[in-house]
């Protein structure tokens, strides 16, 4: 009996030593990778802030307007931002690699979706920035449009461009990143649908002598004839 | 042999560019002509009211003033569908014998070409430019279709300085009406005295005289292919003249006709010119930041004065245009003016009509902030532009309100001390340019 413990006890050693020594190179791996990465990340780091810096990307932000919501939520630069964000990126990619090496079950799984879901939100994040620059050159082309040919509420013309342009590019990000789709499918088709019955409303009103002139003079001279 | 072949044969040093940008048609025309001594070019654009009479005058002019030389008319048409470059070719010169008993030593050649209107005047420019070159013409004037009060003896007034005197660039001056061009007496005639140093008082012409010499140098110079083909070149050819050191005249042609402008066109004829003029300042930065003071330009005719009839301007649009400008475009202007400019321009929007003056110097210290923003790109360069249209609303009713009862010599004393506040401030400007360099 007293053997048969030891026995066991010492298989049960055995067998955790074995373990061990089958984890500990793959914990070293992952501790070296996790190392490596982050220089890499580094790298990328002040690489990309090096770049965005020379093509003046926090200037292209400011125009796009997003610079000034950075300032508002009491965040760095755009350009700062980015570079931090390619670096967690590619540090997170790093240490999920090293995870993944460790064999641990289940993980995998997650792992490989996360990489799977990178370029998605690059893509977004990509069409978000250009939206929102977009959304900024067309809501401020409105306003001096409406400006120089004195039109009335030049600034809510404005306004509306820009919050459409938003809305329209923030139904296309949500449906890139596949979150929500159908909330967001919905939520713009009744926003969108909404504007273009205030539209129909607005000018059906305004312009129901004139249309009723037109049809008169369509239709009732047309009898005539 | 194809005609492509030829003017490569006739004058091996230009450019295959020049070669590809003309039509074929154009290069066949031209070859037909062979060489000539004067150029005239005329851009038109459904003028057929007007370029008949400006076509007669061109050739009378021709026959008065160069009767011994070879001389040729190029008309460069955006596509009209009126009939207009049938017109212009089709104009006999024998009319012009009937009427002024003139008779042609040579024959006067009328050529026409098409050009596609997205390519703006910079394109026409460079037409003109590219058959003076190729027929080796020494002397070309650029005429106005529109200018149907045109005379013989413009011909003569534009051309010979450069023809018998050795000027590279003859711009006219026009006796108009004290209210009439005043974004080039409040703007581009004044900034231009200042920073490049000559008083040229149509620096932007609709008729002007150069030299094949200097015509050669400017085809030369500009980067066609870099997009600027779609700016108006027209302001650029003067700068070109200035910095390129060539000899500049004026000439007094006489009145220039009234022409009535919607307000739409405001914006239209600032960015052919006051865009044209900011866009050169980059380029020509060294030039213009060694300059100081002005000189006077050698000028032949009387002093054109000015027309003091009156002139019904609707004042309380400038000015209501002005102030809704000032209080919609707040964010635009965030990005282009200085804090203390903005402010003062916000505390002028609200002034009662009596009590409003833009003040000259506020009016320099926006134009040379906008002309930096213009330079730093804070946004969309056009955007710019378009920005400023309302403050010159502003800026042209105080100069209505303040000349209303003046006389030619408080008006030009008034453009004068205007002229002088941008030299004034120039320093002003070259601070601005360099800030975040």
């Amino acid at each position: 009996m007293r053997e048969m413990i030891i026995n066991e006890l010492v298989q049960a050693m055995h067998e955790l030593a074995r373990g061990f020594a089958h984890f500990l190179p793959r914990l070293i791996v992952m501790l070296v990778l996790a190392f490596f990465g982050w220089l890499i990340a580094f790298v990328v780091k002040v690489g990309l802030r090096s770049i965005l810096r020379l093509i003046k990307f926090d200037k292209l932000s400011e125009n796009a307007g997003a610079s000034q919501l950075l300032n508002k939520a009491a965040l760095p630069s755009s350009s700062e931002l980015l570079s931090r964000f390619a670096f967690w990126v590619a540090w997170l990619g790093f240490i999920l690699l090293g995870v993944s090496i460790l064999g641990i079950f289940g993980l995998e799984d997650q792992i490989a979706r996360f990489f799977l879901f990178l370029p998605r939100l690059f893509v977004s994040l990509f069409i978000l920035f250009f939206g929102l620059l977009a959304a900024s050159f067309f809501s401020r082309a409105a306003l001096l449009a409406a400006v120089n040919a004195n039109l009335p509420s030049p600034r809510l013309l404005s306004i509306s461009i820009r919050a459409l342009i938003i809305v329209f590019v923030l139904s296309v990000v949500f449906e890139e990143l596949g979150l929500a789709e159908q909330t967001m499918l919905v939520a713009f088709g009744i926003a969108f649908g909404a504007l273009m019955l205030g539209f129909a409303i607005a000018f059906g009103l305004g312009g129901r002598d004139l249309a009723r002139r037109f049809l008169e003079k369509r239709f009732a001279g047309g009898n005539g004839e | 042999m194809t005609v492509r072949e030829r003017p490569l044969l006739l004058h091996p040093e230009i450019k295959l560019a020049e070669e590809s940008f003309l039509t074929d048609d154009l290069v066949r025309q031209l070859i037909n002509i062979g060489e000539v001594d004067i150029l005239v070019g005329l851009p038109t654009q459904n003028n057929i009211k007007t370029v008949g009479a400006v076509v007669q005058q061109i050739q009378s002019g021709i026959l008065r003033w160069f009767p011994r030389e070879r001389a040729a008319i190029i008309n460069v048409d955006a596509g009209s569908r009126d009939g207009t470059p049938e017109l212009v070719t089709g104009i006999s010169i024998d009319d012009v014998h009937r009427v002024s008993n003139l008779y042609a030593l040579r024959t006067l050649h009328s050529i026409s070409t098409q050009y596609s209107s997205d390519t703006a005047s910079g394109g026409v420019l460079r037409i003109i430019l590219s058959a003076a070159e190729l027929l080796r013409a020494k002397a070309c004037v650029v005429m106005s279709p529109e200018s149907s009060n045109a005379e013989p003896e413009w011909l003569s007034k534009l051309l010979m300085p450069i023809y018998k005197d050795g000027f590279d660039l003859v711009t006219p001056t026009y006796r108009r009406h004290k209210f009439e061009g005043l974004l080039i007496t409040n703007l581009l005639y004044p900034m231009t005295r200042a920073l490049y140093g000559l008083r040229i008082r149509e620096p932007y012409a609709s008729e002007f005289g150069f030299s094949g010499h200097l015509g050669s140098q400017f085809l030369g110079q500009n980067g066609w292919d870099g997009g600027k083909e779609s700016t108006d070149l027209d302001l650029r050819f003067t700068l070109a003249a200035i910095t390129g050191g060539c000899r500049v005249s004026q000439a007094f042609l006489g009145g220039k006709e009234h022409v009535e402008r919607r307000t739409a066109d405001l914006v239209p004829a600032m960015r052919q010119t006051v865009g044209s003029l900011f866009s050169a300042l980059e380029p020509d930065f060294a030039f213009w930041s060694a300059a100081s003071g002005s000189k006077s330009v050698p000028t032949s005719g009387s002093d054109p004065g000015f027309n003091l009839e009156p002139l019904r301007v609707n004042r309380k649009r400038l000015r209501e245009m002005f102030s809704s400008g000032v209080v919609e475009l707040d964010s635009v202007f965030q990005s282009i003016l200085s804090p203390s400019t903005l402010e003062e321009l916000k505390r002028i929007a609200v002034l009662e009509e009596e009590d409003f003056r833009y003040p000259a110097e506020l009016w320099v210290r926006t134009i040379y902030e906008f002309a930096a923003a213009y330079q730093k790109s804070v946004i969309s360069r056009d955007h710019i532009i378009q920005a400023l249209a309302p403050l010159f609303r502003g800026r042209a009713f105080t100069f209505v309100v303040e000349n209303r009862n003046s006389s030619a010599d408080q008006l030009e004393n008034s453009i004068e001390s205007l002229c002088l506040e941008f030299e004034r401030l120039k320093p002003y400007l070259l601070e601005m340019w360099n800030v975040g360099k």
